[in-house]
């Protein structure tokens, strides 16, 4: 059971990471100390919500290739014919990746005109990897019927379409910090929207080629 | 209004001062608890009358002709669905959660007060959809709360058009407002607590609220896994759950699709989800016990480290649910001994609640009552769930009216009992008014001893075989005549019970314009909501300064103290030691 063993780990490294970060063996009734230590990891609230954020997706994610893996055991599977589109639409998701990356590290050394570019270039990228993903769909459709069909191509379907999801939900933050970078936001208060979307950039990044990876290898 | 959460500033960030954005398009925590609060409460009222309705049915079979088979399915899957999901989730995260973390961390508000507000509307619309379905074509879905595929998308049972389709887009919806609610709590919890509030010293109601959030954040989204595709099995004809299929003589497109991977998917949701619902009432009725006995939390450490077992455990047991259902029986040993191993941290904790009890000054306030009433009900519950945590008991015991009885017992009436004790403990707090006692004890005891008269004798229906989910019994030989009787005395009950949840509203609504006013402190308690300038606190909790703790949360009846309980923010006096040294050093 692949959902025993992804999860079981997940939830036991939430708590061993509680355990460590904080002392859970303090005897806060015998505790001297004028005033005690806060204790909060000293981060900021959006960096550990978005973290947080990302755990939740990991979880969403791992249900469903589980599911994938349980389903492919049952019965009238077949797998599915990947078009090759989607090696091109990998490459672009590293791309906007890496140009995420290169807007962080100009925002880090105060070069807005860098930032910018790579903003948007990144931008550009994550939609033209959206469109990309539309034409696989396009592909994908009629070489195999939807409905009663091949089930590994309803979850191809599904899948990607989640992922999709969540990348416009990170066009919507870029958009609006693009929006204010625009309107003339000192770099130093985009620092960290540019660091938080480089790292879901990433995280999506990772998302995408572990199910591609499933899709071609499971 | 919106407030940094940790600022030692008495100005908020944004200050609207029309009515609607105050208390409707309001972002703080206080309002948007309330907002819950109100919301979860009058569907959960929905809920019971489709519960009366139900009971009525089985008490008085064949005498309440407006009741079909199709409306007491109907009636069954909604009272299921709306009583774990939008009562019970959403008022303990949502109500006690946005009101308590922050006031107990010290906090002047959530960390994302914008998207705690978005959480509210959005679990509004969540519970809105579902309303809907009472009102289209073919009505709510009447699969059962569990919605196992095939039937749930099969015509003939009831609602399998729009209606089921309206119940997994509710869901999923719920589920994006839990997400923006969690991602908050949790974030409060760990950002924003005030100088001195380390992790041990936060009052275990935080610690139940915060683990239970963490399961929630995990565990919902398998149920958007299982919504989302099912949804596509019902509209779009794929087969991720449903099998080859002949419905009503014809052969349905689905092909190869396993029912019992939608089982492990909603279990695997289901079952933390009982966890999500019970360890906010666990917190709060350490709390509860606590104060009300004067005596510090029995093993607190004990308490926190038995609700992270609980919640790293409750991953591993779900399957319990699906002893009978086909899988691999050496699965059944398996979670059968996870089953039996989270109830060693689940009676650490009963036992640390008894022994607080242990000759502590216990005054029996209306909050004392039900926390000590939930000990007993949840004893209760939690010894029939050892019987059925056993495949051997659990084969002849299942789908009859004992699982009934022990889930009722031990996720219905337990956590509901603390609800009413932690209403009937921060009421005063919340409203600036104290209520009627005397209602509150006659709303206790009947609630108390009604839902007994409900549960217990059902137990013995289930060991008789009575099978659960059936619209009518009708003439079954091993079904006696003592079945009818109990069930008619089972109904007269819960009809009482239901009553007794009026006079909770009356005394609610009546003591919230004639109440006598409450002082700060009315329970003399030691956590922080009590120590706030204002009751209700105003916007920013704190007025100009953050509070800033110096103990823990259970200083009560220190030796040497002036008073029985010390409040967490009050410093230590060096000639005294602080908490359980105090006195040592005089």
């Amino acid at each position: 059971m692949s959902n025993t063993a992804i999860f079981t780990a997940l939830a036991t490294g939430v708590v061993a990471w509680f355990l460590v970060v904080s002392r859970l063996t303090a005897k806060s009734w015998e505790s001297q100390s004028e005033k005690g230590d806060v204790g909060a990891i000293r981060m900021a609230p959006q960096r550990i919500g978005l973290w947080i954020f990302m755990a939740v997706v990991t979880s969403l994610f791992s249900l469903f290739i589980s599911a994938y893996a349980m389903r492919m055991h049952v019965g009238a599977w077949c797998h599915i014919t990947i078009p090759n589109i989607l090696w091109v639409n990998s490459l672009v998701l590293v791309g906007a990746s890496i140009a995420m990356q290169r807007a962080r590290w100009a925002a880090d050394h105060g070069a807005r005109d860098g930032a910018r570019s790579a903003l948007v270039v990144g931008g550009m990228l994550s939609l033209a990897f959206l469109a990309g993903q539309l034409m696989a769909w396009q592909q994908v459709g009629p070489s195999v019927y939807f409905i009663s069909g091949s089930p590994a191509v309803a979850f191809f379907y599904v899948l990607s379409a989640v992922h999709g999801l969540h990348l416009i939900g990170g066009l919507l933050v870029l958009g609006r910090t693009t929006a204010r970078f625009v309107a003339g936001a000192e770099l130093i208060d985009l620092r960290l929207s540019l660091q938080l979307c480089a790292v879901y950039w990433h995280f999506l990044l990772l998302v995408w080629l572990v199910v591609f990876g499933v899709l071609l290898y499971l | 209004m919106a407030y940094v959460a940790i600022a030692d500033r008495d100005a908020p960030i944004h200050d609207p001062h029309t009515f609607f954005l105050k208390y409707i398009w309001s972002q703080d925590h206080k309002v948007i608890a309330i907002q819950y609060a109100i919301v979860a409460i009058s569907v959960g009222l929905v809920a019971l009358v489709l519960s009366g309705l139900m009971r009525l049915q089985l008490g008085f079979p064949n005498t309440f002709h407006f009741i079909d088979p199709n409306d007491y399915y109907q009636f069954i899957t909604m009272h299921g669905m709306i009583m774990v999901i939008y009562l019970l989730t959403a008022l303990f995260l949502g109500g006690f959660g946005n009101y308590l973390i922050p006031l107990m961390c010290g906090a002047r508000d959530m960390v994302f007060p914008y998207m705690n507000m978005l959480s509210f509307w959005v679990y509004l619309l969540a519970v809105l959809v579902l309303m809907a379905s009472f009102f289209v074509p073919g009505g709510p879905t009447g699969a059962g709360w569990t919605l196992y595929p095939p039937q749930a998308v099969l015509t003939g049972t009831p609602g399998a058009g729009l209606g089921i389709i309206l119940m997994l887009v509710s869901l999923g919806i719920f589920i994006v407002a839990f997400t923006m609610g969690g991602l908050n709590y949790v974030t409060t919890v760990l950002q924003a607590r005030c100088r001195g509030m380390t992790l041990m010293r936060m009052p275990l109601s935080v610690w139940g609220i915060f683990m239970a959030t963490i399961l929630g954040l995990l565990a919902f989204p398998a149920l958007l896994v299982s919504a989302v595709m099912m949804t596509l099995d019902s509209t779009l004809g794929t087969s991720f759950f449903m099998p080859a299929v002949i419905s009503m003589g014809q052969k349905l497109g689905h092909n190869g699709g396993s029912p019992l991977l939608f089982q492990h998917l909603f279990w695997f949701f289901g079952h933390p989800e009982v966890y999500i619902v019970a360890l906010p009432a666990f917190g709060i009725v350490s709390d509860l016990l606590s104060t009300h006995a004067r005596k510090n939390i029995f093993g607190y450490r004990m308490m926190v480290w038995a609700i992270l077992a609980i919640g790293g455990l409750s991953f591993v047991v779900w399957a319990h649910h699906m002893y009978v259902s086909g899988m691999n029986p050496y699965f059944g040993f398996f979670f059968a001994t996870t089953t039996l191993i989270i109830a060693v941290p689940t009676a650490i904790k009963v036992y640390n609640w008894v022994l607080t009890l242990w000759k502590g000054d216990i005054h029996l306030t209306v909050p004392m009552m039900f926390a000590i009433g939930f000990i007993f009900t949840f004893i209760h519950g939690g010894l029939t769930g050892l019987f059925l945590g056993n495949v051997t008991v659990d084969l002849p015991l299942s789908d009859t009216y004992f699982v009934v009885a022990h889930f009722h017992m031990v996720m219905g009436v337990s956590p509901i009992l603390v609800v009413f004790g932690a209403i009937y403990h921060w009421f005063p707090k919340i409203t600036g008014r104290m209520w009627n006692v005397t209602l509150g004890k006659v709303h206790f005891w009947m609630t108390f001893l009604g839902t007994y008269a409900i549960y217990l004798p059902m137990h013995y229906l289930g060991i008789l075989g009575v099978p659960r989910r059936y619209y009518a019994l009708g003439n079954t030989d091993f079904i006696p005549d003592s079945v009818h009787s109990i069930n008619a005395s089972i109904t007269i009950a819960a009809l009482i019970v239901a009553a007794a949840q009026l006079v909770f509203l009356y005394n609610m609504i009546t003591s919230l314009r004639k109440g006598e006013k409450a002082p700060p402190n009315p329970w003399r308690a030691t956590t922080l909501e009590w120590q706030t300038p204002d009751t209700p606190p105003h916007h920013g909790n704190w007025g100009p300064k953050l509070p800033v703790v110096y103990r823990w949360a259970y200083d009560y009846s220190v030796p040497g103290a002036k008073e029985d309980f010390i409040p967490q923010n009050e410093p230590v006096d060096p000639a005294l030691g602080a908490g359980r040294d105090h006195g040592k050093h005089r």
